[in-house]
């Protein structure tokens, strides 16, 4: 038995809380870990996508005849011979079009998969796929996105739908200082280094996969409804994965495309996207222009905060791009309005991307705040402490724990913003303009049902078995040490099993809810077991499914906090943007391992980095297509761009949840685009109210 | 098989000797992975930019993506399989488990075989686009941070582990310095 302490929260400590490195840590610098491309597999034909080049129309003609006698080609699968796709298949917002992989002639978008050649090698595959004729009736397309667009309706309100406290119109007409600015962001992709890849083959009547995915049990669900097959029927793993960043959520074009292949050709099937598919057939966040209109009285006070986002989507499947969440949670203020506003056009459907909605919302939000105390003339800090709210500005439902002004507090010591002459463009070094800036930023948190079994096997260890993926969270490791907890044992007696749909319900790694929903699962299983313990009859298995116990949690506004602090530096001859120094202190609940964690946090401040400085989607207004669907056209950050980031955690903890967790994917990304924002005008006396803040938006003449 | 479309060739790998038919058009990466079966190099992009298909030949740092297999032949290629001679990895590996320079591990092999090619770059004396003095006769410049991150520069990692990575990269030279 470990030895375990209790701290002030009532949580037993033990290996939670340890700095632990990875488990998979020699596999990963071996070369030992493999990934979805990497599995060996007998028999092994690979199949290549072709990608429509048309935004909108009709194809025409697909000439398979003309490759199927080329080298090693075994078929051609398109909208004439593919098998039928249940229509009511989808995600989280409904049915999703973006499945209807090769249903029919119509060409909804650019980069929609039009066809897989399969091949017995992948140079054939690829020689076939790019030699293969198609013909389109091309039809005209509209891509131009605009929040003025005549075919903007509201976004769906699943969720960060609108809301309206208060006279907003009163307020602003009553406040000492008004901001009302409008924000831009563009297209951004995930980009995961590792590009989506799948494998299926049949073993009699059962499907299997290995794909790249977050979810393998959600995934799973999905297929099995799109090929209407028995969830039983469907087993998908995926052991290691290399990044998703939210682009691996879904059931994506490799996995439906492969399991058609297989089905046809009686024989397993690759399919990997080149990086180029990556971008053009795997969901990005959508373009957005956010206006917010936000006043305060000469004490600083808010009256009122107005944020109407409008972003684009694709008639094929719905999506909420989430902007709102924080003007709902940050600041207390006598009037909130928000509307969210959707733009379809003929493009992509758009899909969460780290920092789902509240990354470019507090872009849009904590750039106007600065602004607003700019206008007051109060220091940015002051400006949000001023603003605490005692419960949630438009729920009136308490926190269940806010640490944001500690985390404002703390960040603010350490950086050293005391010191902060905030007035613009007052600092030089030789030819530099130097300048600080801040966010302060939330993250929903929650838990959602999961499953997980835990056996007590005779040699005195415990296999832990839940249906998690590792996206490069170090969930196996984590969850080692939320188990060890829990049984009240070591870590080196638990084995842990993750990533296969047959190991029962799980949520996916994603809204920074996995590592709570399924520790609460691990928490809870073990609890059942330890109950049936001292059993003579080893190995005995506890199972246990979460979906009760979650609705008995109490409503509260639930969210991780955390305040982003920057400094850059600005060349007025070349414009470009330098970030010097990137601190944030986070209030995530409690670590359960401060090395993982940690690296998780930097690594989301190095994407909202990128965010603010690097990414940009670009569509061609004449054909509708991104025009730099590569990592050289789309830039993202790369050593050389990156600081030594630091990230720190504030004591915390999460009331009501096993282990006191709140999750730690998203929240990193979140500020920093902000923060880095506002440094750039204190460096330069000018807003950057677009990203990313290229050097032509900061060139001085 | 030896056509107008394939090649026999034969290639040293991590101090083996691997006989292959290949496509005349089969890229060094996909020898490696579909051929060999060494999975540890990655295809991260397929065009030179991230850097995760990164491998050694001859000791210097190659985007094995844009090599052609035929024309490895006779070169001594080590990827990241085989780093660790005997089971015992580089301090570099040890350090990059221990300081997480790594999380999703999609990019690591690249990382790795790019820092020990340039660990010696910088020995031989390479300057960089960050050092100050290139001047034939100049002392080797010192490496740092920004030395690491410039030469680092052709490895992409998503997850953003550059701080962690460039921490183990200069703690492993140090090493190896105090080491020599």
């Amino acid at each position: 038995m470990t030895r375990q302490t209790v701290l002030e929260s009532g949580l037993p400590t033990g290996a939670v809380g340890v700095a632990r490195p990875r488990l998979e840590g020699r596999a990963k610098v071996t070369g030992a870990a493999r990934y979805a491309a990497d599995e060996p597999m007998r028999d092994l034909a690979h199949g290549w996508i072709v990608l429509s080049t048309v935004s909108r129309g009709r194809i025409r003609d697909i000439d398979a005849a003309a490759v199927l006698g080329m080298p090693g080609v075994l078929g051609v699968l398109d909208h004439r011979n593919a098998p039928r796709l249940n229509p009511e298949a989808g995600h989280f917002f409904g049915p999703d079009g973006g499945l209807q992989l090769l249903q029919n002639d119509v060409i909804p978008h650019a980069g929609r998969p039009v066809a897989l050649v399969v091949a017995e090698t992948p140079e054939q595959a690829r020689a076939a796929a790019e030699a293969l004729p198609v013909t389109y009736d091309e039809q005209p397309h509209d891509t131009d996105f605009s929040a003025g667009h005549p075919a903007a309706r509201p976004a769906m309100a699943l969720f960060d739908g609108p809301v309206d406290v208060g006279d907003v119109d009163v307020e602003l007409a009553a406040s000492a200082a008004v901001v009302d600015q409008r924000y831009r962001t563009p297209e951004e992709h995930c980009s995961a280094m590792e590009p989506h890849s799948a494998t299926a083959w049949w073993e009699g009547e059962r499907l299997q996969a290995v794909d790249t995915n977050q979810g393998p049990f959600f995934v799973a669900g999905v297929l099995a409804t799109l090929f209407s097959l028995k969830f039983e029927q469907v087993r998908i793993r995926c052991e290691h994965l290399g990044g998703g960043f939210g682009s691996k959520g879904l059931c994506g074009p490799q996995l439906v495309l492969a399991v058609m292949a297989t089905t046809l050709l009686g024989r397993p099937v690759r399919v990997t996207l080149t990086r180029d598919q990556v971008f053009l057939a795997t969901a990005m966040r959508p373009v957005i222009e956010q206006r917010v209109r936000i006043g305060a009285g000469a004490d600083g006070r808010l009256r009122a905060i107005h944020h109407e986002p409008t972003f684009a989507l694709s008639p094929l499947a719905e999506y909420i791009e989430g902007c709102t969440e924080l003007t709902k949670t940050l600041y207390a203020a006598r009037a909130i309005r928000t509307r969210p506003t959707v733009v379809p056009l003929d493009i992509l459907p758009p899909y969460s991307m780290r920092g789902p909605g509240a990354a470019p919302g507090s872009f849009a939000l904590e750039s106007a705040v600065d602004e607003l105390a700019e206008r007051l003339g109060i220091d940015p800090l002051e400006l949000r402490l001023r603003n605490e709210p005692t419960a949630g500005p438009v729920s009136g439902l308490p926190f269940s724990n806010r640490n944001l002004v500690g985390c404002l507090r703390a960040g603010a010591r350490r950086f050293g913003w005391a010191a902060r002459d905030h007035r613009p463009r007052m600092r030089r070094e030789g030819h530099l303009l130097t300048g600080t800036g801040l966010a302060a930023t939330s993250f929903s948190t929650g838990a959602f049902p999961s499953s997980a079994s835990i056996t007590a096997e005779t040699d005195g260890t415990f296999t832990v078995c839940i249906g998690a993926a590792d996206i490069g969270t170090g969930a196996r490791t984590a969850l080692t040490a939320v188990a060890a907890d829990a049984l009240e044992v070591g870590t080196d007696r638990i084995m842990i099993r993750i990533a296969d749909s047959d190991l029962g319900p799980a949520w996916p790694a994603g809204g920074s809810r996995g590592t709570t929903s399924w520790s609460w699962a691990i928490t809870e299983a073990a609890s059942r077991l330890r109950d049936q313990l001292p059993d003579p009859a080893r190995p005995v298995t506890a199972t246990a499914d979460t979906t009760q116990l979650l609705g008995e949690l109490p409503s509260r506004e639930r969210h991780a906090f955390s305040a982003v602090f920057a400094e850059v530096t600005v060349d007025p001859a070349t414009g470009e943007v330098r970030v010097r120094r990137l601190l944030g202190m986070f209030a995530i609940g409690r670590v359960i391992n401060p090395l993982t964690a940690r690296s998780q946090l930097v690594g989301g401040m190095i994407g909202g980095l990128s965010m603010a400085l690097h990414e940009e989607g670009i569509r061609d207004r004449n054909s509708g297509r991104h025009v730099n669907a590569d990592f050289a056209g789309y830039h993202i950050a790369a050593h050389a761009d990156v600081p030594d980031v630091e990230a720190d955690f504030v004591p915390d903890h999460e009331p009501g949840i096993p282990v006191g967790v709140k999750g730690a994917g998203e929240i990193g990304n979140v500020g920093t685009a902000a923060a880095i924002a506002n440094a750039v005008w204190h460096a330069t006396g000018r807003r950057q109210r677009t990203l990313p803040i290229r050097l032509d938006r900061v060139l001085e003449d | 098989m030896t056509d107008r479309t394939h090649s026999d060739i034969s290639l040293r790998v991590n101090d083996a000797t691997h006989r292959l038919s290949v496509d005349n058009r089969t890229t060094l990466l996909d020898a490696l992975r579909e051929g060999v079966g060494h999975t540890g190099p990655k295809k991260g992009c397929d065009h030179g930019q991230c850097g995760a298909c990164t491998v050694l030949t001859d000791g210097r740092r190659v985007v094995s993506c844009l090599t052609l297999a035929v024309a490895a032949e006779g070169a001594e290629i080590t990827t990241v399989e085989g780093l660790a001679g005997d089971g015992e990895l580089l301090a570099i590996q040890e350090a990059f488990i221990r300081l997480d320079g790594f999380q999703c591990g999609y990019c690591t092999s690249g990382q790795l075989c790019s820092a020990v090619g340039m660990l010696a770059e910088h020995e031989a004396g390479w300057p960089s686009a960050v050092t100050a003095d290139v001047s034939p006769d100049r002392p080797a410049p010192e490496l740092d941070a920004t030395e690491v991150r410039e030469r680092m520069s052709g490895n992409l990692c998503r997850c953003g582990a550059y701080p962690s990575i460039v921490r183990a990269v200069l703690e492993s030279a140090a090493r190896e310095e105090v080491a020599r």
